[in-house]
């Protein structure tokens, strides 16, 4: 069956070492019908998000992490983070995540109250989505919705199911040696799309007609 | 209606904020979040905004005292940083002043404009308390002062 599209609401990861900072992002983000969780550091929004210490690079080998160490991924569809933290810098947080295969994908804001054209090339070429110069106002938020909406087109073009079956049903043709082939045929002679691979290959991944 | 009228007022008295130039566009950013929701907000936000002026004024008064003028650039940037996020526009504009006296290293400068920013704040967060009880006195919804 297809991926459905559903209503659920984005949800946000506010990270701001500033109270009142948190609290002004948290209420714009409400207000524009966001889920928002608020950290107040970049070590506990990697907490948060299941990514603890280096774990997540490429691919790690399994004896370096514990046996019981259960990585529990929070769904978050968008990070904004301040870039003037104490210990771990936004631009620092950026980096980790886009370091981390599970995470790297989801987009990331900035928000910073000096506007530094250098500080700002760093994190958008870094793979920063935007970058907001504080106080955030509601218009800079609404510019969120369209990176919001990409992400969530990506995940429902995956091929659906009846694409994986194609697909699965010509690799196995593939294979086929051609006495399997005409041993299929000569007992089930009107088996035809399945024995037939140049039938096969005028459907793609989806099971649409191809041009 | 003796209601109305104390409504008439709070209004003129917010409107008086802008007039007199204490407060500018930021505060109605504020005001436009607050909702029945979050009928307090704007006071919450308010609120923190003393709370850590107060602790950075302190701190950049400790370091006059000691003419450490290093310590100051981060320190400014938070204090600068918080007035724009309530509006506070004549507080704003004494922190831009001080900061560039303290970038041209002028002491004397520095001291005169930071006595400004104390008293601009200090009257600025008279009027906004006195303001803040009178409408939860009269528990006055938001929308019932800002004229369309």
């Amino acid at each position: 069956m297809a991926a459905v599209a559903t209503e659920t609401q984005f949800h946000v990861l506010a990270v701001d070492d500033s109270l009142i900072d948190r609290k002004l992002i948290e209420r714009l983000l409400k207000t524009s019908s966001y889920q928002v969780t608020a950290v107040d550091s970049g070590r506990k929004a990697l907490e948060f998000l299941g990514l603890n210490g280096d774990d997540e690079h490429g691919d790690s080998s399994p004896s370096s992490v514990s046996p019981d160490h259960h990585h529990q991924h929070m769904e978050i569809n968008m990070i904004i983070t301040d870039y003037c933290m104490p210990g771990m810098t936004g631009y620092d947080l950026l980096k980790k995540i886009k370091e981390s295969k599970y995470f790297k994908d989801i987009p990331v804001v900035i928000m910073s109250s000096e506007n530094v054209p250098s500080r700002i090339n760093k994190c958008l070429e870094e793979g920063a989505e935007e970058f907001f110069l504080k106080p955030v106002q509601l218009s800079d938020v609404n510019k969120l919705r369209p990176h919001l909406m990409k992400g969530r087109c990506k995940e429902e073009d995956q091929p659906s199911s009846r694409g994986k079956l194609w697909r699965k049903l010509s690799t196995l043709l593939a294979e086929q040696d051609q006495d399997t082939t005409r041993a299929w045929k000569w007992c089930y002679p009107n088996s035809f799309p399945i024995s037939n691979l140049p039938f096969l290959n005028r459907f793609d991944t989806t099971g649409s007609k191809k041009i | 209606m003796e209601r109305n009228q104390l409504r008439r007022q709070v209004a003129l008295t917010r409107q008086s904020l802008f007039d007199q130039g204490f407060l500018d566009d930021q505060f109605i950013q504020l005001e436009d979040l607050q909702d029945d929701a979050n009928p307090n907000f704007v006071e919450e936000v308010v609120t923190l905004y003393y709370r850590d002026s107060a602790r950075l004024i302190n701190n950049i008064e400790k370091a006059l005292s000691v003419y450490n003028f290093l310590s100051f650039p981060s320190l400014l940037d938070f204090l600068v940083q918080q007035h724009f996020y309530i509006g506070a526009k004549k507080v704003k504009a004494e922190c831009t002043l001080f900061r560039e006296y303290c970038r041209a290293g002028n002491g004397e400068g520095c001291t005169r404009t930071f006595q400004q920013i104390k008293k601009e704040y200090a009257t600025l967060k008279g009027k906004l308390e006195a303001y803040f009880q009178v409408l939860f006195h009269l528990m006055l919804p938001l929308s019932s002062l800002i004229s369309q």
